[in-house]
């Protein structure tokens, strides 16, 4: 990481992303690609029973979704690109120098999505007729496959980063986009978003007709059976995507699946996810079968489950494709697999351009009782403590907040005093013990520089401030200096050069 | 003194060339740049005539009229803003993401209050009806969209701005200090002009085309609505005579600030004064004859807004030109350096354990 480091050390960076990412998806799937073609198959069946009850309800759910996806879908996804842009400004300009062109065409399809949108759900109410009618059902179908289209293209990136496959020799687009993954990922993502869509819908139908109403038992048997439909292929799609998943990321989904201090209890949230899905069965059997047996709240089971197994999902998908953050080629801490050897040899503040100032909170560690010269040095080594720590560190973890290391050291080591001595030893080889953590990329003398910081997190609680609060220092030039003496590097102008 | 910094920059070759990715950013933004001034200024002129319409059933009809296209508008604005974020992201890697995270809170906070402020403009212009005995709530729905709208410029704008300026980058603590740079608010002055301005063509071009029929709900006629239209966007773009030069004299002064810069300016003011001209002639005409210079006053705009736009880039290039060279020169210098290391350790694509 060679930009200023943003930082949030409560919430957690992770949990900005997640919770930004998460949304997205879910509306994505569930309103977006799976309800588009849905609502035009309601809309062409009440066509063609000539029945207007289908053609209500496809209007009803079509409008909700156009205001959802068009504010919160939308947003959200320009939002995944402005948060992982703050958190991890590397893996994201590197995925935009390698995919640039499917996200330029992902636009263009995009553009066309919300052209589509606007012309379907504003031209419902005039084109009811005739030619106008079919034409306006066709723009529903198309409106489906474009937003099929746009996830598409996105399934390629998220397969690319947990395995690259040819790119890492090739170095191109197209090995980049043709990723072991990819279309196994789209063959499960397809289904889940038209099952839950069709879930979304059940849960939907109860509040735009009326129980009296016997078309609430039509709509709902119908929807019922589109998500039943596509259970099966959610399924297979599960499996086949499961199979190409890198073995080393098997191994993280006792952890990705929980948090690390319930690790162990894979087995139960297992057992809980499969009751999951089985109450959602269950359910849109009653909904197929005896649809007036359906109170409305029971709607809200399979609606809440679907939106917490693939929430779930998607977590789970983020968290084992851990140590890297774009398989084999960059680690979650923004470092590349390849800088490693430069960096464990000359230390990672050594090619750092900036520096995190300490907080009064931090410097108060160093004793002010010290002689003037030795607290110097100690609020020095501190600040490259923190340097290491923000650098190598706070992309994941926090000092006290979500997946704080606080939390983790005081697990280990309990209120036994957190020795630069201990925790170091422990750093220099927790890759080992736990697969999911990226090697230390630092020397061993940021080893210990890290340690002490970490030692001064044991007293002192206080969050502390990312760039977008405290700002940031520029580390003197002669600091970035190389270690082998060379300084053939670039040196910057002082600000004199420019007014 | 301080010292600037000079951070490397990500060690993969550019996807496209240059000159097609400043293609995509001016040509894109411009057009996106247009959206969010016709719904922002659509936002204000609505909630304007809104409250006239308390006293005048006339007003609250056309404001009705106006709130109608914010919708769509926005939509687009949103869409069409992400080619153009695309390009920055791959033209100015190093800039951009650097100005995101010295004013990160604010940076990301976008994404909830825009998300908020459509919600508000749906249920402005949805709830227009059924809330027709609660004037006063739906006015402040409309006014709480629009005060959001007027903030997230600024937020754009002080990243943009901060981007251009590696010697602040070590002396700003966070979106307010940012938003203090010298050009940022003068730029706002500016945008916030533009966009009643816009919004008054656009105005004239929805009741220019509008059947007879549909004028007749509106209880106006159509040159009256036509001449509302031209005043909005004269009166605007006459005070950006005043605020134009002021934010060009604040940019701050970079190495070798070109003089086709001040040219492509000075071309942009001549055009707009003709531009002006002819829409100031356009509110004096009779209802027969108004509307005949409608589609060379917007041929001019197209002219302005495209000279505005190569104008910036010019500048934006001026500003960082010699600090990119300096961050190349560093990230090939790293990574000849991570290459002698791998080579050394022998190690090349695997970790080397501490």
């Amino acid at each position: 990481m060679d930009f200023p480091v943003f930082h949030l050390d409560v919430f957690g960076n992770r949990g900005l992303i997640a919770v930004i990412a998460v949304l997205h998806v879910l509306i994505n799937h569930g309103l977006a690609v799976g309800m588009m073609p849905l609502v035009a198959c309601m809309e062409w069946y009440g066509h063609r029973k000539q029945d207007p009850r289908w053609d209500r309800l496809a209007y009803r759910i079509l409008f909700v979704s156009f205001l959802v996806t068009t504010t919160v879908g939308a947003l959200t996804g320009v939002g995944i690109w402005l948060s992982v842009s703050l958190v991890n400004p590397y893996s994201i300009g590197s995925l935009i120098r390698v995919f640039f062109w499917a996200w330029f065409v992902e636009w263009l399809v995009f553009i066309t999505e919300v052209c589509l949108i606007l012309a379907y759900t504003l031209t419902w109410k005039s084109w009811r007729e005739g030619a106008a009618k079919r034409r306006h059902i066709r723009l529903g179908f198309a409106l489906g496959l474009f937003s099929w289209i746009t996830m598409a293209i996105i399934v390629s990136i998220l397969g690319f980063m947990m395995d690259p496959g040819n790119w890492l020799s090739e170095n191109t687009l197209l090995s980049g986009f043709s990723n072991p993954v990819y279309l196994p990922q789209l063959a499960f993502r397809t289904p889940l978003a038209a099952a839950m869509a069709g879930i979304i819908a059940l849960f939907l139908i109860p509040f735009f007709v009326k129980r009296a109403d016997p078309f609430r038992n039509e709509a709902t048997r119908a929807v019922g059976i589109w998500t039943l439909l596509f259970a099966p292929f959610v399924v297979a799609g599960g499996y086949w995507y499961y199979s190409v998943v890198p073995a080393a990321m098997k191994d993280n989904l006792a952890v990705s699946t929980l948090t690390l201090q319930f690790s162990g209890w894979l087995d139960d949230f297992l057992w809980i996810a499969l009751a999951t899905v089985v109450a959602i069965l269950v359910i849109v059997q009653i909904a197929i079968k005896r649809p007036g047996l359906l109170p409305r709240v029971a709607t809200v089971v399979p609606f809440v489950a679907i939106l917490w197994l693939t929430g779930h999902f998607e977590r789970v998908r983020e968290f084992i494709r851990k140590p890297y953050i774009i398989g084999q080629y960059m680690y979650a801490n923004g470092l590349r697999v390849e800088d490693y050897a430069l960096l464990q040899r000359d230390g990672v503040l050594a090619y750092a351009t900036y520096s995190n100032p300490l907080t009064e909170a931090e410097k108060s560690f160093v004793p002010a009782s010290l002689p003037e010269a030795e607290r110097t040095a100690a609020l020095a080594r501190l600040q490259k403590g923190k340097d290491v720590f923000m650098d190598t560190c706070s992309r994941c973890h926090t000092t006290h907040g979500v997946n704080g290391v606080a939390g983790h050291l005081q697990r280990m080591f309990g209120d036994a005093r957190w020795t630069p001595d201990l925790t170091a030893d422990y750093i220099a080889n927790m890759h080992n013990a736990q697969p999911y953590m990226p090697p230390f990329p630092g020397n061993k003398d940021e080893l210990g520089f890290l340690a002490t910081y970490l030692e001064q997190l044991q007293g002192n609680k206080a969050p502390v401030p990312g760039a977008q609060q405290a700002g940031v220092a520029i580390r003197p030039a002669g600091e970035a200096k190389l270690a082998d003496g060379a300084a053939s590097g670039p040196t910057a102008p002082t600000q004199g050069a420019r007014k | 003194m301080n010292q600037i910094p000079v951070p490397r920059d990500i060690p993969l070759p550019m996807p496209a060339p240059e000159p097609l990715l400043v293609v995509v950013l001016v040509f894109f933004f411009l057009l996106h740049i247009a959206f969010v001034n016709f719904m922002v200024g659509g936002a204000l002129i609505s909630v304007w005539y809104e409250i006239k319409g308390l006293k005048n059933r006339r007003y609250d009809r056309l404001a009705y009229e106006v709130a109608s296209t914010i919708t769509a508008n926005k939509s687009i604005a949103v869409v069409l803003g992400v080619g153009p974020l695309l390009a920055i992201n791959t033209l100015y890697t190093v800039y951009f993401y650097t100005a995101n995270a010295l004013t990160g809170t604010f940076w990301i906070s976008i994404v909830p209050l825009v998300v908020v402020a459509f919600l508000l403009t749906y249920a402005h212009k949805y709830l227009w009806h059924a809330m027709d005995g609660r004037k006063g709530l739906h006015i402040a729905i409309g006014a709480a969209s629009c005060l959001i709208f007027l903030f997230i410029p600024l937020i754009f704008l002080a990243n943009v701005n901060l981007m251009l300026f590696p010697e602040k980058w070590g002396t700003v603590q966070g979106f307010f200090s940012a938003l203090l740079l010298p050009n940022v608010l003068p730029r706002y002055a500016h945008f916030l002009l533009a966009c009643p301005a816009m919004t008054g063509l656009l105005m004239v071009w929805l009741f220019r085309r509008r059947s007879e029929a549909a004028l007749a709900d509106t209880g106006w006629r159509r040159d009256e609505l036509m001449r509302t239209g031209y005043r909005w966007a004269l009166w605007p773009t006459v005070g950006q005579f005043f605020v134009g030069p002021v934010a060009l004299l604040t940019l701050p002064t970079t190495q070798g600030t070109p003089a086709t810069l001040m040219g492509i300016f000075g071309v942009a003011i001549l055009v707009s004064i003709w531009m002006t001209l002819l829409m100031f002639v356009e509110t004096r005409r009779p209802a027969a004859r108004i509307g005949g210079s409608f589609v060379s006053i917007c041929s001019l705009m197209v002219v302005v807004l495209g000279l505005m736009g190569a104008g910036r880039h010019v500048y934006r290039e001026a500003a960082v030109a010699p600090h990119r060279e300096l961050v190349r020169a560093k990230t090939e210098d790293y990574m000849r350096r991570v290459d002698e290391a791998n080579r050394a350790a022998g190690a090349a694509q695997r970790p080397v354990r501490p």
